[in-house]
């Protein structure tokens, strides 16, 4: 196995081009256990953290840019990304211990395409793109695009992802993200909830619930969208919301959680996400209103 | 009194997590916390574990593991692995002595194919081969093409999969101790019985009569350091083992008998341990490493992935138990009728005795019957874990012991002191119990003040208490002073719960002198004397008495020494604060330093070793109360506060019992809320890693608060009990308990996961 770091795009492509028995990294957070497992050695990994593009937190105009391979300890050390998406920020901050943090990536999160990745749900909720590396040249996806099953995405091979792109939240929005696990860090979600919660007063405007580790991919709840906009965040709605979150698991049996224990806990999960979005969303528009 | 009544005299640490109340004020060193010797080197990560050693030409070894669960091994084909680039040496069952015909004890036989398979391979994960190459790459490849054809046989997993009808055998030739034949039961190896009094006439004295069953699974003791040897044979035919153990001694001889090697003929180096709790009191990667040595003539390094170390080292059993206790309306038990059912792993030898010993030993019971089975399945042999067996009998007794407490309405430590077994108490496994501090426990943990806190919504509180007998054993202390005066203490107990800042603790308060000026160190097996392995909580007992008594024979030699240079009767001389002193104080006083400096004109050096057989270890018992809180949509549990009370008889180093306390309850909540093993149909583990076999991480637990409890040993110089080991007994209990009091239902099953929970809460719903 041979090791390889580029510090271009374009290097990292004709790289990749040459060697088609290759895997990209960027804190090999995922990468390092597999190969421990015995799963079979690539010929050429190749390291992508030396690219400046691929590194690094910026806000330009409206739009958020975060390079694929920036370790989410500076991604949730961000006090501006923080403010405008906690949920997502929650999200990252939950990927590994606290040293892993200082390697883990979204991108990496994103391309292992583990059913259970915890920043998946929070960058679908907010609508999150990546800009995709490829040799015929770079192209716009977005982020409910890349995983189509567990541990596939819908990158050819050589591709990459250079960075993710997120708009700041409109007013009165904003995110949650809560997980379960049977202790308090390190380790894989059983069920997870994201939501994006627009609210104009007590109304809810707007809504974006995706939930992790119940099906092959991320999973959106538009039912559970659906019965809360227009709600005034009743009971009712509430009740509605972890229903459709329930019925729209496709959970296994594993040794990480039971079907039955999953479809429920998902419910649960989704409400507190509206809830604690809700609560937010109210914040940042009474902030608003004050400045 | 109770204990809270004495009051706290030394106090030395800078973080007060204890409501300290110490025996020790009469001295001067015995009770205060000096800094750690081996702290600053572990910390900087200069401490040599067992991984660390590296030799000057040496290899590194890997093992070939079985991928089938319970098979027979038809050939092994290790041609094309030995032509291999780099290999040096493959070695295969068929290298190794049959010790079967040998006379060796059955234990021995076991442990002998239990490090290498002969004919039959029993779990997934058993040794079939191992392999000495250049690199430890190369060594896995050939290990990989190493040709084993299996003949593979219908396995099982559980406990009732083993008793079953028409089970499959594991030892088809194995006799069952204790059982008469028309009562075998397949793969059922010894039967353990204690019994007393008339449980007829017992249950039909109570009125509340309580009966429940109880599941446990097998938990790993889960020790961070894997396990790890480096042997070098020499041409002579000596060989050398550095290894990381809670026993050296025990090592060589386990060693050498697999191998039919002299005892003698190996010398085993003791490396920094990272963690025992009872799993490195035995043998694996040990004989390997050294016969891979010999066949290569090279110095052979072996360490243990993790996965390796959750597939094939020993966890302790799982278990099934059923109690049933009979009590008065005013909370006398009256009867009590147990059975314990305990995983030996692929060879006998579970801890299911000592389950039964202890099960119901912390009360007095005039009726009752405790039967335990030991059962072989095709899982990795299990290992000693602190307290090995006790715990899940507590978890069960103490469960039904709340039960009983509820329907009587009794305050459960109300209902524990009425039951509770005192000095003269004749103890369930026999002997009669001397001054012992169960009340004290009980007691300190009536009256704290968390026992005494309001409860918060979704909580609930829960009490347990345990006992474990500790033991004494053999130990051998040799005590050196320098030509400087300073002192150096060697013994040859691995310290894995700071035996050598105790045993320089004693040294400094028999000799009068500041303990920061005393080196205590660990021998290997060529320098010191012998000593049992580092288990049973007796090292600051056992070996901690021959420190005693060496330092005893040595302040006699000083004075004499003493008397000597100043030409007077040796009775004028006595050993005041670390010098020789004339009794009417004509002569200006000697330290050690004078008296070393003239050494050679009194005797010669000044050296003395005491070696004993300790008798008289007292025994531990705990008590803890925890709140825990639930949510109720997840089932999840927060462990939110906990406090432990244990009879420590004297706290030598208070800080080190307070960690011993305190790695027990976190082990116990472990055990009771998320650890267990899960195995795929095919009998391979499904999570043998830390992710997936969840230990608690820091985040997991409240700070443990600590009541250590003194009620000193009679038979010790200073009062020592081990504590080592009981304060996991109870935790489990402790924390079903509180589940209890949050949800309303009774958890029987552990791990007492956030899904078991939500079943239980789900089916009161529903």
């Amino acid at each position: 196995m041979r090791y390889s770091a580029p510090t271009t795009v374009d290097e990292a492509l004709a790289t990749l081009t040459a060697e088609p028995n290759a895997r990209v990294f960027a804190g090999a957070t995922d990468l390092i256990p597999q190969l421990r497992s015995g799963r079979p050695e690539p010929a050429l990994i190749v390291d992508l953290k030396r690219i400046d593009r691929l590194r690094g937190v910026t806000l330009t105009d409206a739009t958020w840019t975060i390079g694929a391979a920036t370790p989410t300890s500076h991604l949730t050390r961000n006090a501006g990304f923080a403010a405008d998406f906690p949920g997502l920020t929650e999200a990252a901050g939950l990927i590994g211990s606290d040293q892993i943090q200082n390697r883990s990536s979204l991108g990496g999160n994103l391309c292992n395409a583990s059913p259970a990745a915890d920043s998946v749900p929070a960058l679908i909720a907010n609508d999150a793109r990546v800009v995709v590396a490829s040799a015929s040249g770079e192209r716009v996806v977005r982020v409910d695009g890349i995983t189509i099953g567990p541990g596939a995405t819908s990158l050819a091979p050589g591709e990459f992802i250079i960075e993710f792109q997120l708009d700041r939240p409109a007013a009165s929005t904003s995110d949650a993200y809560l997980r379960m696990i049977p202790r308090t860090e390190m380790d894989i979600a059983v069920v997870g909830a994201a939501a994006r919660i627009t609210t104009d007063g007590g109304l809810c405007t707007g809504a974006t619930i995706v939930l992790g580790a119940v099906a092959p991919i991320a999973t959106r709840v538009n039912d559970a969208e659906t019965a809360l906009v227009g709600s005034t965040f009743t009971d009712d709605a509430l009740a509605a919301v972890a229903a459709a979150a329930s019925a729209a698991c496709d959970p296994i049996d594993d040794k990480r959680g039971t079907i039955a224990y999953r479809r429920q806990v998902a419910g649960v999960l989704a409400r507190r996400a509206v809830a604690l979005a809700r609560m937010r969303s109210t914040a940042s528009s009474n902030e608003s209103s004050q400045t | 009194m109770t204990a809270t009544d004495q009051t706290a005299t030394k106090q030395t640490a800078t973080e007060q997590t204890t409501t300290e109340q110490t025996a020790a004020a009469a001295y001067k060193w015995v009770g205060t916390r000096p800094v750690r010797p081996d702290g600053v080197d572990k910390v900087t990560g200069k401490a040599q574990f067992g991984a660390d050693r590296v030799l000057p030409g040496m290899l590194e070894g890997v093992v070939a593991r079985s991928p089938h669960a319970h098979a027979r091994i038809v050939s092994i084909d290790t041609t094309a692995a030995a032509a291999m680039p780099g290999v040096h040496a493959v070695i295969t069952g068929a290298d190794f002595p049959d010790l079967s015909d040998s006379g060796a004890s059955a234990d021995d036989v076991s442990r002998s194919r239990n490090v290498m398979a002969r004919d039959k391979v029993l779990y997934v994960g058993h040794v079939v081969a191992a392999v000495a190459a250049q690199t430890r790459r190369q060594a896995r490849a050939a290990a990989d093409a190493i040709v084993v054809e299996y003949d593979v046989l219908d396995h099982v997993l559980t406990l009732d999969q083993a008793t079953a009808d028409g089970a499959p055998l594991l030892h088809p030739e194995m006799v069952a101790r204790g059982i008469d034949p028309e009562d075998a039961r397949p793969n059922t190896a010894s039967r353990v019985a204690h019994e007393r009094g008339d449980l007829d006439v017992g249950f039909a004295n109570a009125d509340v009569i309580i009966e429940r069953s109880f599941t446990t699974q097998a938990v790993h003791q889960g020790y961070i350091e894997p396990h790890a040897a480096v042997a070098d044979v020499t041409r002579d035919g000596r060989a050398e083992l550095w290894c990381s153990s809670q026993g050296h001694f025990a090592i060589r001889s386990m060693s050498t008998t697999v191998l039919g090697w002299e005892l003698s003929d190996v010398k085993v180096t003791p490396a920094e341990i990272g963690g025992g709790f009872g799993g490195k009191t035995t043998i694996y990667l040990e004989p390997l490493s050294l016969l891979l040595s010999q066949r290569s003539g090279r110095p052979v390094r072996m360490v243990m992935d993790r996965n390796e170390v959750f597939t094939a080292s020993g966890p302790t059993s799982g278990s099934n138990i059923r109690v049933k206790l009979g009590a008065t309306a005013a909370g006398a038990l009256t009867a009590a009728d147990i059975m314990l059912e305990y995983e030996a792993g692929a060879f006998p030898g579970s801890p299911v005795g000592a389950a039964a010993m202890t099960a119901i030993a912390c009360y007095d019971v005039p009726n009752f019957s405790v039967v335990g089975f030991d059962v072989v399945l095709n899982r990795p042999k299990t290992a000693a874990y602190r307290a090995p067996g006790a715990p899940a009998a507590a978890f069960a007794v103490e469960s039904v012991l709340d039960e009983v407490a509820r329907e009587l309405s009794i305050d459960p430590i109300d209902l524990r002191l009425m039951n509770a077994a005192v000095e003269g108490t004749q103890a369930s496994y026999g002997p009669t119990f001397p001054r012992i501090g169960f009340v004290e426990t009980l007691e300190a943990i009536r009256h704290c003040d968390h026992y005494q806190s309001p409860l918060g919504p979704n909580q609930g509180r829960g009490i347990g208490c345990g006992f474990w007998f500790n033991v004494g054993g053999n130990s051998t202390a040799t005590v050196n002073v320098h030509e400087d005066g300073r002192l150096t203490v060697m013994t040859g107990s691995p310290d894995i719960g700071g035996s050598r800042s105790s045993m320089a603790l004693f040294a400094a308060e028999e000799l009068g002198i500041d303990v920061n000026t005393i080196q205590s160190i660990i021998g290997d097996t060529d320098t010191i004397g012998f000593a049992d392995v580092t288990g049973g909580s007796r090292v600051t007992l056992s070996t901690g008495a021959a420190v005693i008594e060496a330092c005893r024979e040595m302040r006699e030699d000083l004075c004499r020494r003493a008397a000597l240079m100043w030409d007077v009767d040796r009775d004028l001389v006595e050993w005041v604060d670390g010098r020789a002193q004339h009794v009417d104080r004509t002569e200006t006083p000697l330290s050690l330093a004078d008296v070393a400096a003239k050494a050679g004109r009194t005797g010669g050096p000044i050296s003395v070793t005491a070696a004993m057989n300790m008798r008289g270890a007292g025994a531990g018992f705990s008590t803890q109360v925890v709140d825990v809180e639930i949510d109720p949509e997840t089932g999840q549990t927060s462990v939110v506060r906990f406090t432990t009370a244990q009879d420590a008889g004297t706290a030598i180093h208070p800080s080190y019992v307070e960690g011993q306390m305190q790695g027990g309850v976190v082990q116990g909540i472990g055990w009771a809320l998320n650890e267990t093993y899960t195995y795929r149909e095919d009998g391979s583990l499904d999570n043998d890693s830390f992710l997936d076999y969840r230990v608690p991480v820091a985040s997991d637990l409240p700070m443990i608060d600590t009541i250590i409890v003194e009620v000193p040993n009679p038979a010790h110089p200073y009062g020592v009990r081990g504590v080592g080991e009981v304060g996991i007994v109870p935790t489990m209990g402790a924390v079903a308990n509180a589940i209890h009091d949050a949800i309303g239902h009774r958890l029987c099953d552990l791990p007492m996961s956030p899904m078991r929970i939500l079943d239980a809460i789900n089916q009161g719903n529903g």
